[in-house]
This record gives structure tokens, sequence and C-alpha cells, in this order.
């Protein structure tokens, strides 16, 4: 049974970056409307993609550092990550068909 | 899953969850169906506090999954699916969605309505870089920066209001020359030192390298062009009626509104709407709601006649 992992800025690097499988990387905070939308279809999606991708979260507001690495500046931002390197950015609430077609393209 | 229904609901927000709690509760065989989450526009609302029965305001999406609950508990059922086509015509209509079709004798319409975008050039590319739809999410990532805000109803002013506690100073820019905001919400803009109003003006493009940096500007008066350095910009220039399945099918106002009578008929049998996407809508929550039970009302009678 998958389940959504929270990373922070210590653990950013080995959770994520040295993942052998991709990783989607939900940054959110707690005062976002959007965040608590996506976050059910994020839990949903961690049972269907189980052994494709793990679904990490990031609370924007307490990991500043790996925030503005990033570059985020819209949340919920998702960033694919494939070996360590950022290959799609997701911004926005999308309903849980439209998110999966732009996973899949990203999985590839 | 069950194909033929006696009523079906389009759209979850408080319109088609308040028919939905009446049609369930009066046991017609009733399917809701919403493309993305239930709840309607209303869930971006941080905080309701005119619908009565919360004296201390109750969160928007907590709103819609408590009418949600409350539907479920009668019977209602629900579906997430996105509807491509609709055909009226017959005495049992026919809703497309991409997986099947369904039928139903009636049908409510509440599709309410979606935001406007600017359409710009670069509106899109910064999407996530700079612009922002959403000030109560994204005003942090500002702080002591330069924004502007695009619009001016009730809801420009209040992104601007709460990006000012984060922001150097927010400019909000306006096509016209005063505010369609409520007086009360404005004059609160208008006393702000870090909000700065630019009236009879539009925006051209968005403009930047990694991240938003400027934008360009037109009065609408002179056609005088400028440039406005910001980090960020927020849209926020209203709504637009979501009738793209119903054009040509029921009447619709000039703004592109259905229009109904007092019990919600469109003037096609079997055919109602209820919420924003109703024509002269106050398009409130409570407004919405009342039309939805309205809407489960009469849609009850005609499916009794």
């Amino acid at each position: 049974m998958g389940k959504t992992v929270a990373v922070t800025d210590s653990t950013f690097e080995e959770i994520v970056l040295k993942a052998a499988d991709p990783v989607l990387v939900d940054f959110w905070a707690t005062w976002c409307r959007p965040c608590q939308m996506v976050a059910p279809i994020l839990e949903e999606l961690t049972q269907e993609y189980t052994g494709k991708l793990t679904i990490a979260k990031l609370d924007v507001d307490k990991n500043h550092e790996t925030a503005q690495k990033y570059h985020v500046m819209s949340i919920p931002t998702m960033i694919v990550f494939k070996q360590g390197k950022p290959v799609a950015n997701i911004v926005g609430f999308k309903p849980k068909d439209k998110l999966k077609q732009e996973l899949d393209a990203a999985l590839g | 899953m069950e194909k033929d229904y006696q009523l079906i609901i389009l759209g979850g927000g408080p319109a088609g969850l308040a028919a939905g709690i009446y049609s369930a509760r009066n046991k017609l065989d009733s399917l809701l169906i919403e493309k993305a989450m239930v709840g309607g526009l209303a869930v971006y609302a941080d905080l309701i506090e005119n619908y009565p029965g919360f004296p201390d305001g109750i969160g928007g999406l907590e709103l819609g999954e408590l009418m949600l609950r409350q539907a479920e508990k009668f019977g209602l059922k629900t579906l997430t699916a996105e509807v491509t086509g609709l055909d009226l015509a017959d005495s049992r209509k026919t809703v497309r969605t991409r997986e099947s079709d369904l039928t139903a004798r009636a049908l409510i319409i509440a599709l309410g309505s979606e935001r406007i975008n600017l359409d710009v050039p670069g509106e899109k590319e910064f999407v996530g870089r700079g612009v922002s739809y959403c000030a109560t999410c994204d005003a942090a990532f500002f702080q002591e920066k330069e924004v502007a805000v695009v619009g001016g109803g009730n809801s420009a002013i209040s992104e601007a209001l709460h990006l000012a506690k984060f922001a150097a100073k927010v400019n909000i820019i306006h096509r016209r020359n005063q505010l369609r905001a409520t007086p009360l919400f404005a004059d609160k803009a208008k006393s702000d030192p870090r909000i700065n109003f630019i009236w009879n003006t539009t925006v051209d493009a968005i403009e930047g390298n990694d991240n938003v940096e400027k934008l360009r500007l037109v009065d609408v008066l002179t056609g005088q062009k400028s440039t406005l350095p910001v980090s960020g910009v927020f849209v926020s220039i209203g709504q637009r009626p979501n009738t793209v399945l119903v054009k040509g099918k029921v009447p619709l106002d000039a703004n592109g509104y259905i229009i109904t009578n007092e019990k919600m008929e469109t003037g096609l049998p079997g055919v109602l709407a209820a919420g924003d996407i109703r024509s002269n809508s106050i398009r409130q929550t409570i407004s919405a709601a009342g039309d939805g039970a309205t809407a489960a009302i009469y849609a009850d009678r005609y499916l009794g006649a």
C-alpha cells in the first residue's frame, strides 16, 4: 500500500535526488486551498502508481531552501524528478484525470 | 454502473449539491456529475462569513464537503467525469462523458462559472513563475517584492489586500477609472499605503527570463505604452459562465448566462438551471444553494406530472 512521504530540506537529497525511481514532489502549504484539494488525489495516486513513482510532499513554509532552489513561486507545484533531475513541472490544482495524463507523459 | 436516472445534476458546487440534497431526499434516483472536485468556486474561499448557520464562518472546502456528506446520506450518487456533450431535444436527455453515455428524464445544469484568463503573451508561460491566480496561496513568495493585481472587483481587491501584508508594493491595474468592488472594500484598499492604483490601463504582455520581470501596459484612453517592473502578477478579472455545452440548446442572455424563470426552468421541458450559470444570479453560495433547492423541487414536479 502506497502512502505519500514527507520530505524536508535536510532529507530532500536522500529521498528525492538519490532515489532510483521517479519521485513527484508536491510543494504545498497548510494555508493553500488548492493544495488541500490536490492532497486526496495524491493519496489515491500512491496506490495507482505503486512501484512506478514515489509521491513526496514538501511543506514550503518550513522548507524555504528547497522551494527556492527549484524556483517555486506558486503552490501547489508538483515537480517530477528522475535520477535527481526535474523533468516536469505541474502548477496548480488539476482534476485527477488531467494530473494522471501529465504524470504519464513525464514518466514516459 | 447504472446508465439511466430520473435526474442528472451537472456540477458539484453549492447549487448542484443543494439540488442533490433535495432530490435524493425526495427519493428521486439522482446522479451528480462533477469534473474536478465538489464544492465549486466556493472551495477557493478561505472563509465564507455570510452563509447562514455558521456564525464564525466556514471554509469553502469544508462547506462543500459537508454538503456532499449530507447529499450522500440521502442517497445521491456522484460521478467524477468531464461532460463532453449533451442531447436535450428528446424527453430522455443524454449526457455524454468520455467513458459512457448516461440518460435522465430531467436535468439540472449547475455548471457555474470559470475564471477568465488575461489571454496575453507570457501568461501561460509564466504560470508558477510569477503569474498566479491565488494570492492566499502564493503571497508569501513575494515577501518585500513589487507585484501587480489585474482587476477591479471584490476578488481583485481582496487579493491586493492580502498581498499588501507581504509585498513591498502592490499595483492594482484596472481598465476603468473606478473600482467595481463594494465601497467598504475599495476604501480599505485606497487607505493601504502599500497599494497603488493604475487606472484606465490594461496589460498587453507579461515578460521576463526565468521568472516574471515586467508587464507591458497600455493606457486605454491615450494608447500610451509603458513598462512596469514586477516580480509577480495576480490575475483576478472575473468569471464567465460555463455554458459551452448548452450554447444553442437553451436560451442564453447577452452575457452568455442561462435564462430561467423563477422555477429555474429553461423553457426546454425537463431542463433546469441553478446557481452562478443563471442569468442575473447574485453569485453567492447562499443564492446558488437556494436555486438548487428550487430546481430540485420543480424537477420533481416535472417528473411526477
